[in-house]
């Protein structure tokens, strides 16, 4: 490749970079096109940001709007509701985050232990379905199960006697974290656990022969092998997921909320739309992009942070 | 060298009981879709199906297939799935390739401008505003562009190109192939667990969305996709039997659609990832955990 060097050709290869693009023109032509969807449909959207500080009108564009400076926020923070769907989503973000967490260690813990080849991989194949089915299909089953007239879950409570009355989950308030968290449990902890899977799989078989030497049941196996095991992974993982809270998604709380429980489904998501569409503010669903952008890397700055702090190691 | 000891026997007893419980709580569902979804609707009024239709009947796959609107939104959801991913997996390979190679002028930039989407977007308002300025509202091209570039399945299978002996290319380019050849004679042929992974990864994308079609299609009925469809008819329900006054809008299916039907609707939306994906389960698990720890 370096053939024939000499120093005057040499010099001349330093600042090259249009040569070396010539030469690698099929490579560019791979790429250039990409790379231009993802300016556009990536960046470009980060160009609207600076309809948060305007009163940005939709004839007018971002070039014409006439800028306001923090109004957008201060009206923001000064909005009741907007403390509710904040509230909302880091709960909904958190408690979907440690119920995952655990469930796919759980999970991972107890397939682990099954030597019987076909139920652990029928076990793992059944939990790994509903990571693909969409949230309308997820959605659909919950209202079905629960639904007051003939959902199972009510069938099932009035025959053993917990209840007399059909009970109406989906439109009582209180009951929208709890199901809301089971459901995205019940959808994503069989695909969560694959990873955790992987690293038991590869912790070194020597360890667990050593505990049966020592006479070690399969509880102390898991508590003092296993688990100890599989932590440096959990933690890193766990901690990428808290700058995520803020961030997680609003298409489940969309399809399983309704107008009775919204103090409780909403997200700032859902809260933006509702905002930029029924009141055609749109720079108020800028600002709460630019707030959740904000909160979620001061988050992931603290948690790494701290984790420096308590010596658990740097994480990014 | 095995000792049996009874808290073992007892822990193994639990575990298996829980394992059978939680995959059984999993499976259950579908199953119960998928018997409503074959019993005759008119008797499914009166309750009680489980895992077994009472009386056989085709009527609500009938109905589904006969409604044009469904019949063209079942349509279009294929279409969208089978371009976006033929579309998809072409974009992700090219990317992923030159992103491997080590002599590419623009690795690091690329690189670096790809990975940083993973952590910085405009969010949903500004993107909205966006894809209605460059006038791709109700346009069949929003389900397609916005999705071809995926930061994720290109560092999969940029961590599976590169964890390939480097000869090959090598042999390729001294043998005088170009990159296009190299990537899609040699190494293309030889990533097939990785190109499982991502095609399958690509394709449920495609086939379970619906918010783009709410958000940037919802007025133009040709584009309307299945998923969206059976949405709106779940809204609907809801509605009705949430007594709230919401309006309805645009499901013009019928006002309340019986559950028979919402069923069979159910059914026809996941079979076709129910029937493929179980095929590439090793693929995909391999594929998960490759780029996974090479990240």
């Amino acid at each position: 490749m370096k053939s024939g060097i000499n120093p005057a050709s040499r010099r001349k290869a330093t600042p090259s970079l249009l040569r070396k693009m010539l030469i690698q023109k099929e490579l560019l032509l791979m790429t250039a096109p990409l790379i231009t969807l993802v300016i556009v449909f990536n960046y470009m959207p980060l160009y609207g940001w600076i309809m948060a500080f305007q009163d940005y009108k939709v004839v007018k564009g971002v070039s014409g709007s006439p800028f306001v400076g923090f109004d957008k926020f201060v009206q923001l923070f000064q909005d009741d509701q907007f403390f509710l769907v904040l509230r909302n989503t880091l709960v909904m973000g958190f408690l979907n985050l440690i119920a995952g967490f655990i469930g796919a260690i759980v999970l991972a813990l107890a397939l682990n232990e099954v030597r019987v080849k076909w139920f652990k991989r029928s076990v793992q194949t059944i939990t790994y379905i509903p990571h693909f089915v969409s949230w309308v299909v997820v959605a659909n089953i919950a209202h079905m199960f629960l639904s007051p007239d003939g959902g199972l879950l009510n069938i099932l409570l009035q025959k053993i006697g917990i209840i007399d009355q059909p009970f109406y989950f989906m439109a009582k308030s209180h009951w929208f974290w709890p199901i809301h968290t089971f459901l995205s449990f019940w959808k994503e902890v069989g695909w969560s656990s694959i990873i955790y899977l992987a690293v038991l799989s590869g912790i070194n078989p020597d360890l667990f022969e050593a505990a049966d030497v020592d006479g070690a049941g399969k509880l102390k196996k898991m508590w003092h092998i296993s688990i100890p095991g599989l932590m440096p992974t959990a933690i890193i993982l766990l901690t990428l997921s808290v700058g995520w809270i803020i961030q997680s998604g609003y298409e489940s709380q969309f399809l399983l909320g309704n107008p009775i429980v919204l103090d409780y489904s909403e997200v700032l998501d859902l809260y933006a739309l509702r905002y930029s569409f029924q009141i055609g503010d749109y720079s108020i669903g800028a600002a709460i992009s630019i707030f959740k952008s904000v909160v979620s890397i001061l988050m992931v700055l603290s948690i790494n942070y701290l984790a420096k702090r308590t010596g658990s190691g740097r994480l990014i | 060298m095995r000792s049996f000891k009874a808290g073992d026997a007892f822990l193994n007893t639990f575990l298996y009981a829980g394992l059978a419980l939680f995959g059984a709580m999993t499976l259950y569902p579908f199953l119960n879709l998928f018997a409503i979804s074959f019993n005759d609707p008119l008797d499914t009024l009166k309750g009680g199906i489980y895992l077994l239709p009472r009386v056989w009947s085709m009527d609500n796959y009938g109905i589904i297939f006969s409604n044009d609107r469904l019949l063209g939104a079942f349509t279009l959801s294929i279409v969208r799935t089978v371009t976006g991913t033929a579309l998809g997996i072409l974009c992700t390979a090219m990317f992923a390739y030159a992103l491997s190679l080590r002599e590419f002028v623009f690795r690091n930039l690329f690189n670096g401008v790809l990975v940083l989407t993973l952590y910085v977007n405009g969010g949903l308002i500004p993107t909205y505003l966006l894809i209605k300025n460059i006038h791709l509202m109700n346009n069949f091209l929003v389900y397609l562009l916005p999705l071809l570039v995926n930061a994720f399945f290109i560092i999969i299978m940029r961590s599976y190109f590169e964890s390939l002996p480097s000869g090959l290319t090598e042999s390729a380019k001294m043998d005088g192939a170009g990159h296009f050849q190299t990537l899609f004679r040699i190494l293309l042929p030889i990533s097939l667990p990785v190109v499982a992974t991502i095609t399958l990864f690509v394709a449920v994308m495609h086939w379970n969305s619906w918010f783009d079609n709410y958000l940037y299609a919802s007025r133009a009925n040709h584009l309307s996709l299945l998923q969206y469809e059976l949405m709106k008819i779940l809204m609907s329900a809801m509605n009705q039997s949430a007594g709230s006054q919401a309006h309805v809008g645009e499901s013009t299916v019928s006002v309340v659609t019986p559950q028979a039907i919402r069923a069979a609707m159910t059914i026809v939306v996941t079979v076709p990832i129910l029937v493929v994906y179980p095929f590439l389960q090793k693929y995909f698990i391999q594929g998960m955990t490759v780029g996974a720890i090479k990240e």
